[in-house]
């Protein structure tokens, strides 16, 4: 059962993602580590977490595609599932410093002794073990989007206002996060992170591990989305992105579908955030604000829509381009994100993937058909997925 | 008939909406294994009555059975369509997205839970039930199309094929012949008439010449409530239906 479920994950398109990220996970890291500074094929450890980080972000876009692009869940919240993790690995991390804070204690973090807190309030117990911290950071997201989809989606709160109670849940946990009474840190967050699992964090050996640590997880969560999505059940799910009361009407229970896929999605939220944060050495409440949850629905809007590769591409290509214009034109990168999402929605509404695969079906179908009128055997007709030797090899036509 | 012996019981069912009694003491009774055709001017509470049966909206007032002994009113439109109701579109909605095929099965009888689809395996069975319902819906060589492609009559068709691949006991058609041909409408009445050997189904019809050649039972409803019962011949010499229908 679980291999046909698996197998179902896989096609040409899987393959090629699957191929690409597995070369990223050993090239990067050796580019880094066994390249002699000074080559030109020596990648820069900068380079490294920047990368890492992105693919981060992919894991968080490919999340968000998952619920609106299959599921017509627009949300405007996933940043908080993503803080959400953030902070439990940030928690972990805090309690790895021991005494080599500011103030030395041996229990407390920096904060909490400024603060003048005599003990560990009960909710930062567990943390100092990775194994519960790495549990935290899938289940806590994932409970609270268990919570909040259960009211939300048992009574039938849709589109528009969704997207609001999601931009709503977000910007609370902003509000709560900055007070320093949460335990959290307040407005400064948790930083000065020393080690994780033992490895010095600034290492270029412990950066090159995180960033590979990002790409099998986003190759995992791709592949499980994958899965998901191609099974029944995601049929089910575009059913429901569709005509969500006709599938009522066949006696699936809609909320029930919406509650699975978006608690899945709010867990992949957290792992991701879970590798943001030691790759960038801070977490802080800013990672919750309602502006970061629209960026990633640019990101996979620009990537395409309902594609997951699409989601993984947005992520990155946007993400680099902001670090470029950040750099060099950094008053105009609101402008920039703005237009591209403007010109996305105009000329692009099936994102760069969805648009190219579009086009290379009508070319495949064109080609098919421009074959047939010459009189090879292929009716026009056939999947232009499957097309024949004759097809293939016969002469390129001349246009009419 | 009484409650115990039909398939389908309202009694006494009226529905308002701001103030507008789109049911009004509306009572009707199908027996199993019936077929019966529903007509009524616009607004005479034709869709309501089916909004009512499929759970969509709650009657203010009254009682709906199924099979004698289940109370529709407190059923939701997934649990409802579980019982064995299933329901026919005016406006067909068919899923756009998917394919032919992906549409029948979606719609075919099976587990509904989200685990139970997630490691759903097509099995060999379901193949031939779909194989079977495209033969009957003429859909065979649209099978790998996507809905959206189809013409106006082969979706309304489409939709009937996802009816009879839900395997229900009673099947609620709304205006199936909407927006067909001639040729179309008359083998969608064959097609009904086939479905109605073993089935129980309740059509909702303006187009009176599909209603004769269904040759059932007809309910003319008028303003939310029964206005006369009978054979076709029967309630167009009925005055009333006259006056309110059939616009003399």
């Amino acid at each position: 059962m679980m291999t046909s479920f698996l197998f179902r994950a896989m096609d040409a398109r899987a393959g090629i993602f699957l191929a690409i990220m597995a070369a990223a996970i050993v090239l990067v890291p050796a580019g880094n580590l066994l390249v002699p500074e000074g080559s030109p094929f020596h990648v820069p450890t900068y380079a490294v977490t920047l990368m890492g980080k992105y693919l981060t972000y992919a894991l968080l876009a490919l999340a968000v595609d998952l619920v609106w692009g299959f599921c017509g869940i627009l949300s405007l919240g996933h940043a908080a599932f993503f803080a959400l993790g953030g902070y439990a690995m940030g928690m972990y991390l805090m309690r790895q410093i021991g005494t080599r804070g500011v103030y030395g204690d041996p229990i407390l973090p920096d904060f909490m002794v400024f603060l003048n807190w005599p003990e560990l309030p009960w909710y930062w117990y567990g943390f100092d073990m990775f194994w519960f911290a790495a549990l935290m950071v899938v289940l806590v997201p994932g409970v609270l989007a268990f919570v909040f989809g259960w009211f939300a989606f048992r009574s039938r709160v849709t589109g528009v206002y969704l997207s609001i109670i999601t931009q709503a849940l977000t910007y609370a946990l902003l509000l709560a996060f900055f007070r320093n009474d949460m335990g959290f840190g307040g407005n400064n967050g948790l930083t000065d992170f020393k080690d994780i699992l033992g490895f010095d964090i600034q290492a270029d050996s412990t950066r090159a591990g995180l960033f590979a640590a990002s790409g099998i997880a986003l190759v995992f969560c791709y592949v499980i989305c994958r899965a998901v999505t191609r099974s029944k059940l995601g049929k089910v799910l575009v059913a429901v992105r569709d005509a969500e009361s006709r599938t009522r009407f066949l006696g699936y229970r809609v909320e029930h579908y919406k509650l699975f896929v978006w608690t899945l999605s709010a867990m992949m939220a957290g792992v991701a955030g879970a590798l943001y944060v030691p790759q960038v050495g801070i977490i802080n409440p800013g990672e919750f604000a309602p502006a970061n949850s629209i960026e990633v629905v640019i990101w996979v809007a620009v990537g395409g829509r309902g594609t997951l590769v699409g989601a993984v591409l947005g992520a990155v290509l946007v993400n680099f381009a902001k670090t470029w214009f950040t750099a060099a034109l950094p008053d105009i990168w609101l402008f920039a994100l703005g237009g591209l999402f403007v010109v996305v929605t105009l000329f692009l509404p099936k994102g760069i993937v969805g648009t190219f695969s579009q086009g290379w079906t009508a070319l495949r179908q064109r080609k098919a058909s421009a074959d047939y009128e010459a009189g090879s055997d292929e009716p026009p007709s056939s999947p232009p997925h499957a097309p024949s030797a004759t097809a293939r090899d016969a002469e390129p036509q001349p246009a009419e | 008939m009484t409650r115990a012996t039909s398939l389908l019981y309202l009694d006494g069912v009226s529905v308002s909406f701001d103030g507008f009694k789109a049911l009004n003491e509306l009572s009707l009774t199908i027996a199993p294994g019936e077929m019966r055709a529903i007509i009524g001017p616009n607004g005479a509470g034709k869709t309501t009555m089916m909004d009512v049966i499929t759970g969509k909206t709650r009657p203010d007032s009254g009682d709906v059975f199924f099979n004698g002994a289940v109370d529709l009113t407190g059923e939701d439109e997934a649990s409802i369509a579980e019982l064995g109701i299933g329901r026919k579109f005016q406006k067909p909605t068919v899923f756009e997205s998917h394919t032919v095929w992906d549409n029948l099965e979606l719609a075919l009888k099976a587990p509904r839970g989200p685990f139970a689809t997630l490691f759903h395996t097509i099995t060999g069975a379901e193949k031939t039930r779909i194989e079977d319902l495209l033969d009957l819906i003429r859909l065979n060589d649209k099978r790998d199309e996507l809905a959206a492609n189809l013409s106006h009559g082969q979706k309304q068709w489409l939709e009937i094929g996802m009816l009879l691949a839900q395997d229900p006991k009673l099947l609620l058609v709304d205006e199936p012949a909407a927006g067909m041909t001639d040729a179309e409408t008359a083998e969608t009445a064959e097609l009904l008439k086939d479905i109605a050997n073993d089935h129980s189904v309740v059509v909702v019809e303006h187009d009176m010449v599909f209603v004769r050649s269904l040759g059932v039972k007809v309910t003319v409803l008028h303003e939310g409530s029964v206005l006369a019962e009978g054979s076709l011949d029967h309630v167009s010499a009925d005055e009333r239906v006259v006056e309110v229908y059939l616009g003399r």
